[in-house]
């Protein structure tokens, strides 16, 4: 094996009492593409953050083409030629392309050597690697796809020669990430190393040489790509056996509990985000609503919820109406039997600087059986979080502890729990498993399942092509504010990721 | 990965914190004081001196703590919401409007201990209602709740020197000012609680709203943590989003929060003018409505808290005026500096310091920031 590009001797990094990375050794071989796998809270981005200066490691020692070096800034690590590409995009939305990739790498008082460099430079990295962007545009109306490949132009321009991408798919239609890896095999061809950080097992098989596990912040096993399979990777991520996909009989749906009828919304600019939607979702199934994020999913929950007012057209709860042009009050809906479990639940389904008990009542902290009078009838709401918390293994079991101290897999577990417990006929669920672990992912999905079986309506909305086929009983395909497309649990990844981008609408429309 | 979330014990978060907040305060005055050629140490020892020396002094300390307790509750009701009230002062000042109203309207006829629940809710009605136009104007229009209660300040003061001029006025007077009180509107004083431990208070003013400011206090603390409004203020507090979510109308938590602010600070005016002047007197708030500020502040919107900042603000103007009086180098604004250096570094910066002592304590002792040691764990 020739010198490694990176070599990582003995990290260690511990935030207080906690371990983010504790002894990491990793040798990442030059011109591969190496991912690194683990659940949230595995230490992976931590490492990364580590590799590229924005943390000090505790102790251990970091070596770039076999010479031990110190990264104290992210400064340092570009001038070794490590190039870091965030999940978060670092861009400055109303600059053209042109003006990002230079952002920092400036040079002189003027702008306009230091532009004409780069816009060569850019022509030359298009052609290398089919990097194409025009360098003109306005960073914030290019598609994600591209502001990505901004990105890694910028990575590129400063001289990476090791690029490191943290979760980059995220955000991507199954296409565009495609596209990606494509771009991401060209650089290998061409000599860069890749440091992939994912937590989708499908993605390691597909384009990586060589896997890292990382669990609990150790490296818990490195693995030739092709020599291992997805449930061992799995096992290793979470240290005990688990299923992928969960297992469900036959639907048996009743009438319909949750009907919506050419139902109309606009975001607070006035643009139209969900445009004359029509579906029922009946009593006893599971309805999910795939599409890239952005495609008016989330706007078409908040308006049903009442979150948000919509500008025409009905919703229709359990034979009722609710007024979801006018004001719908969401506590009257959750008396209505409408559970819902909103995407963002750092901002919108939790408080997170509540108490864990605090948070178990949220939207139904007027029922009576927590209240005694004004007053809050704090013995009752604290037995029902610590019946919650063991019913759902919520973990750390104290439900006075601050909510932010509990990991993603748990606060998403939280939520669940308090919106399943009150017993709702219709639960409306995004994102049930957005940055959340494969563990509770399993158990979610049980929940989610299980509720189905118990005769409820539930209508799920994720951006994880998996999720969906893997829940659903009927598959709408959301794009540009419309349903295009219904499908059974068996479509294809192809067919949704096509109609996820559009194109079979496009061509019908033409 | 998120950042881990570092907690500080308590006693580091609500002691240690505040008093190094606190020294640091008064080394910058120490040096003050150096520069004007007095000694820091015996201008401290005076200070300290003129605010606890005798019973008077600690009785005239709590009376000034009184206002400030008052004040300081009602900035942290509103800091709960996410509402920066800083009208306060306007509030208090015209909240002295309803004590007036209910003093000269019932002196006559009935006895102090009826009296003062009616003035009571006077005063706490009427600065509920002019806090209550600001809390409309930012609930249905969005116009911010800052530059509506700080204007509200000025409209205040006016409408108060137009009523105390033209309208409270005995005919006949020359001050701007209301006729005394009968006894009837004058609140018992409470020297006789400093003097069962054998102090003198003479004739300091500390009354029994001293008292009802403490039981106050409690009654915020129940509010704020044991009822379902207080769980309402809160989470629209923390988060907007989630209170919608909730089912929680912003309207109408903004509304009562202000309401209630306005009315806790209205109260203040119960203390100097039925416990102290029986009358009302132009500019009797005397700045407590920003002291409050500063009070929730260092409090950190606990009653707990705002109790004993409080009373630590209570020995600055108490023991200042000493200060001013033993020490003629250092003018009354001199000591207006002091508080000033108290407040900038206990309330604005109030976070200079933690970044520092969390990374002392992490590195100290790792346990001791009770960090969530499961994070990784199962789910």
């Amino acid at each position: 094996m020739a010198e490694a590009a990176i070599e990582l001797v003995g990290i260690n990094k511990s935030f207080g009492a906690v371990w983010a990375n504790r002894d990491i050794n990793l040798q990442i071989a030059p011109g591969t593409i190496h991912g690194i796998i683990g659940e949230n809270g595995a230490g992976k981005s931590t490492l990364m953050s580590i590799l590229y200066g924005f943390y000090q490691a505790d102790s251990g020692e970091i070596r770039v083409g076999g010479k031990p070096i110190s990264i104290k800034a992210p400064n340092d690590a570009i001038a070794v030629g490590i190039g870091m590409v965030h999940q978060h995009f670092m861009l400055v939305e109303n600059f053209t392309v042109l003006e990002n990739v230079i952002l920092g790498a400036e040079g002189e008082a003027l702008l306009k050597n230091s532009i004409a460099k780069a816009r060569s430079e850019l022509q030359r990295l298009e052609k290398e690697y089919g990097l194409e962007v025009d360098p003109d545009a306005i960073v914030e109306e290019l598609p994600v796809g591209l502001q990505q490949r901004v990105e890694i132009l910028k990575a590129l321009y400063r001289g990476a020669e090791i690029l490191i991408l943290d979760e980059p798919t995220g955000v991507l239609t199954p296409a565009e990430a495609d596209h990606l890896f494509r771009i991401l095999q060209q650089l290998r061809e061409q000599g860069k190393t890749i440091v992939l950080i994912t937590h989708k097992l499908r993605e390691i098989m597909a384009i990586t040489d060589t896997v890292s596990v990382m669990r609990q912040g150790t490296m818990v096993a490195t693995r030739e790509t092709a020599k291992t399979t997805v449930e061992e990777l799995a096992e290793l991520m979470v240290g005990r056996r688990v299923l992928l996909r969960v297992e469900k009989g036959a639907a048996k749906p009743e009438r319909a509990k949750l009907s919506v009828k050419d139902l109309t919304v606009r975001d607070s600019r006035g643009v139209t985000m969900v445009d004359g939607v029509s579906f029922d979702v009946r009593a006893g199934e599971i309805v999910g609503i795939a599409g890239v994020a952005g495609n008016g999913q989330s706007e078409l929950i908040e308006a049903i919820c009442g979150v948000r007012c919509a500008v025409s057209g009905s919703v229709v709860l359990d034979g009722e109406p609710i007024d979801v042009t006018g004001i719908a009050d969401p506590g009257e809906l959750r008396d209505r039997g409408l559970a819902h479990v909103p995407e963002d639940r750092h901002h919108v389904g939790l408080v997170l600087a509540f108490e864990e008990n605090e948070n178990a009542i949220l939207g139904y902290h007027d029922k009576g059986e927590y209240l005694k009078g004004p007053f809050l009838d704090i013995d009752a709401i604290r037995d029902d979080a610590r019946t919650m918390i063991e019913r759902y293994d919520i973990r750390p079991g104290d439900c006075r502890l601050k909510t932010a101290n509990f990991s993603g897999g748990n606060q998403q577990k939280i939520i669940l729990a308090r919106e399943m417990e009150q017993d709702p006929g219709v639960l409306i669920v995004g994102q049930p498993t957005r940055g959340v672990d494969v563990g509770a992912i399993e158990f979610i999905h049980k929940r989610l399942i299980a509720m189905r079986d118990q005769g409820k309506a539930v209508l799920l909305i994720s951006v994880e092509l998996d999720e969906i086929r893997a829940l659903s009983d009927r598959i709408l395909v959301m794009f540009a504010g419309r349903i295009v497309g219904e499908r059974g649990p068996d479509a294809t990844e192809g067919e949704l990721g096509l109609l996820m981008a559009g194109i079979e609408h496009r061509e019908a429309a033409e | 990965m998120s950042r881990p979330y570092a907690k500080l014990p308590g006693w580091v978060d609500y002691g240690l914190i505040p008093i190094i907040n606190l020294l640091v305060a008064f080394v910058f005055a120490g040096l003050v004081v150096l520069l004007v050629g007095e000694s820091p140490l015996h201008a401290a020892a005076v200070l300290v001196e003129g605010a606890f020396g005798n019973g008077q002094n600690i009785a005239y300390t709590l009376f000034y703590a009184t206002n400030f307790i008052f004040t300081g509750l009602a900035v942290a009701v509103a800091f709960h919401c996410s509402l920066f009230n800083i009208g306060g002062e306007g509030q208090a000042y015209i909240g002295g409007l309803g004590v007036a109203i209910v003093c000269l309207a019932f002196d006559r006829i009935l006895p102090w201990w009826l009296i003062f629940p009616l003035a009571i809710l006077g005063s706490a009605a009427v600065g509920a209602l002019w806090a209550l136009i600001p809390a409309y104007l930012q609930a249905k229009r969005g116009s911010h709740i800052v530059i509506t209660t700080i204007m509200f300040n000025f409209i205040a003061a006016s409408v108060m020197v137009y009523l105390l001029v033209d309208v409270l006025k005995p005919a006949g007077s020359m001050a701007p000012q209301t006729r005394d009180f009968l006894p009837n509107a004058q609140l018992p004083k409470m020297g006789w609680m400093l003097e069962a431990f054998g102090l003198s208070v003479r004739s300091a003013p500390l009354n029994i709203s001293f008292l009802l400011a403490l039981v106050v206090a409690f009654l915020i603390w129940v509010l704020i943590w044991r009822t379902k409004l207080g769980y309402e203020i809160r989470t629209m507090g923390f988060s907007p989003k989630a209170a919608r979510y909730a089912g929680i109308s912003e309207t109408r938590i903004i509304i009562i929060t202000m309401m209630i602010s306005g009315a806790l600070a209205g109260m203040m005016a119960l203390n100097p003018i039925m416990g102290d002047q029986h009358r009302v007197q132009l500019d009797f708030v005397t700045g407590a409505g920003f002291v409050g500020i500063a009070v929730a502040l260092m409090g950190r919107s606990h009653p707990a808290g705002i109790v004993p900042a409080a009373i630590l603000f209570g020995m600055l103007y108490q023991g200042g005026a000493e200060l001013a009086f033993e020490m003629p180098a250092i003018s009354r604004d001199m000591i207006v500096i002091i508080q000033g250096l108290v407040i900038l570094f206990a309330g604005a910066l109030e976070n200079m310091f933690r970044p520092t002592i969390q990374t002392i304590f992490a590195s100290l002792s790792p346990r001791s920031v009770g960090l969530a040691a499961a994070k990784g764990e199962g789910a």
